[in-house]
């Protein structure tokens, strides 16, 4: 199989091929998740450690419930009791963590290159599951599998990225992710919120979404962070509903073909309007259920059929 | 292959040779089964599925065919150097109740079969399970027998049994190759 990595670290490492490898895989697994016993397998014996130095419930929880799909055994390393609070490194934690035989571990840190870090340090694989405003890998593998059971083959297809781009690592694997698979991409947002040079990731930049709104197959609706606000990048979070948001009025012009994706969980009223909810073309739910069946893929091809290390 | 000896490659069956086991294998199951109307045949990725859709049209009466696909059952993946292809069952049927017969070309050590009912179990409670094979090359490592067995054939643990079907193959023929 076409996956030749130890750790998935990021969108960026990625081939076209291995993204597709993949997103090939999960629709197995997506089978799997529909059975009378959703359970294989496959990784038995293994053993996978969550450690979320930022708090997740979505991702946590779906990156647990993958693991133990797969008969994998997976912990919860908690962030209230963790050692980094006496003052331990990361580092430390992680060499702790991995003398238990642990085979693998799921990192969500505030740091950028935290993952990385780690990866040239130990020996089990690291799966980066957000990094900073870096890369958030399997959010974007989620998404792109999400979009190909919907549209099929990508390439060509217009999707667009709405709101704060500049601290998003969901935005960042994104445009990697999509360009790489043959979509075009376009970002919209503040420009407080539009880091510079991100054309050179692939994509249009647009500052007004009713320029650009009508013209894609889909949208995807950042989380707006309310820590934005009082960082004074933004006047109001009314302001960002009437220039940003997927509003009742603006759902109300738009082609009901059109895609509406969200990384979760969603400002209700901020960034969409509650009547996205409802709509068939809000694919949301399909997400998260997707979710597992990509972390799975990615546990299974990382933890799979590796000799043991020695 | 050890230096010197050339490999030998004989020929076991023609596609004559497997359309007659084929033969005697539906009309082994119809005997034992008197109700075709219970019966679910599956295939195991990949060379059982054509072979089960070869008997159900022997069978008639509609059989369902559905497939499994072991990988993610397999008791060495550790042992193996490159992560196995995932192909994916497709079992479009409820198998709880039914007598599903499993299909595979060859059986070996038996381990692909434990497998292969172990994954069946998790679809449901099928009333029985039983097993066709085309091929039955010994060696087992597992206490697993086949209920119907088109050909016995005697090998050693490393010869090579090769099964090419005209549907994943272009054509019928089952060799042995000698090392």
């Amino acid at each position: 199989m076409n996956f030749p990595h130890r750790h998935l670290l990021g969108i960026e490492q990625l081939s076209r091929d291995e993204i597709v490898t993949v997103l090939d895989l999960a629709r197995k697994f997506r089978e799997v998740l529909d059975r009378p016993i959703p359970v294989v397998p496959a990784l038995r014996g293994k053993t996978v450690i969550n450690l979320f130095f930022e708090p997740s419930t979505r991702t946590a929880t779906s990156f647990t419930l993958a693991a133990s799909r797969l008969s994998c055994q997976c912990v919860n390393f908690s962030l209230a009791a963790s050692s980094t609070r006496k003052g331990e490194s990361l580092l430390d934690t992680c060499r702790n963590i991995e003398a238990m035989r642990v085979d693998g571990l799921v990192i969500r840190h505030a740091v950028p290159g935290a993952p990385h870090f780690l990866a040239r340090h130990l020996r089990a694989f690291i799966v980066n599951a957000g990094d900073g405003a870096h890369e958030h890998p399997t959010q974007a593998l989620l998404d792109a599998f999400t979009l190909r059971e919907r549209f099929g083959d990508l390439s060509g297809l217009k999707v667009l990225i709405v709101g704060d781009i500049a601290h998003s690592r969901v935005a960042r694997s994104n445009i990697l992710c999509l360009t790489r698979l043959g979509a075009r991409v376009y970002v919209c947002g503040p420009p407080t919120l539009i880091p510079p040079g991100i054309e050179q990731l692939g994509c249009e930049v647009f500052y007004r979404l009713d320029r650009i709104l009508r013209e894609v197959n889909v949208v995807n609706m950042l989380r707006l962070q309310t820590e934005r606000m009082a960082a004074g990048m933004l006047p109001s979070t009314r302001e960002y509903r009437q220039l940003y948001g997927l509003t009742r009025e603006r759902l109300a012009g738009l082609d009901p073909a059109t895609v509406i994706i969200h990384p979760g969980p969603v400002n209700w009223g901020v960034e969409m309007d509650y009547d996205v909810a409802e709509l068939p073309q809000a694919l949301i739910m399909n997400q998260v259920k997707n979710g597992v069946a990509v972390r799975m893929a990615v546990l299974y091809l990382l933890a799979g059929g590796q000799e043991e290390a020695t | 292959m050890k230096r010197g000896t050339p490999a030998t490659k004989r020929r076991l069956l023609s596609a004559k040779g497997i359309s007659h086991l084929l033969d005697r294998l539906a009309a082994a199951i119809r005997r034992r089964n008197r109700r075709i109307g219970d019966l679910a045949l599956v295939g195991i990725k990949r060379r059982g599925v054509p072979l089960a859709k070869r008997l159900a049209e022997r069978l008639g009466g509609g059989v369902p065919v559905g497939a499994v696909d072991i990988t993610l059952y397999r008791d060495d993946l550790r042992l193996v150097a490159e992560t196995p292809i995932v192909r994916g069952s497709e079992l479009g049927f409820d198998i709880n109740g039914r007598i599903v017969i499993l299909v595979d070309d060859v059986i070996f050590t038996g381990r692909t079969v434990r497998a292969a009912l172990a994954e069946l179990l998790d679809y449901g409670r099928p009333r029985a399970i039983q097993l066709a094979v085309l091929v039955d090359r010994g060696h087992r490592e597992l206490p697993i027998a086949p209920d119907f067995t088109g050909r016995l054939v005697k090998t050693r643990r490393d010869d090579i049994v090769d099964i090419l079907l005209s549907e994943t193959d272009g054509r019928d023929e089952v060799t042995l190759t000698r090392r």
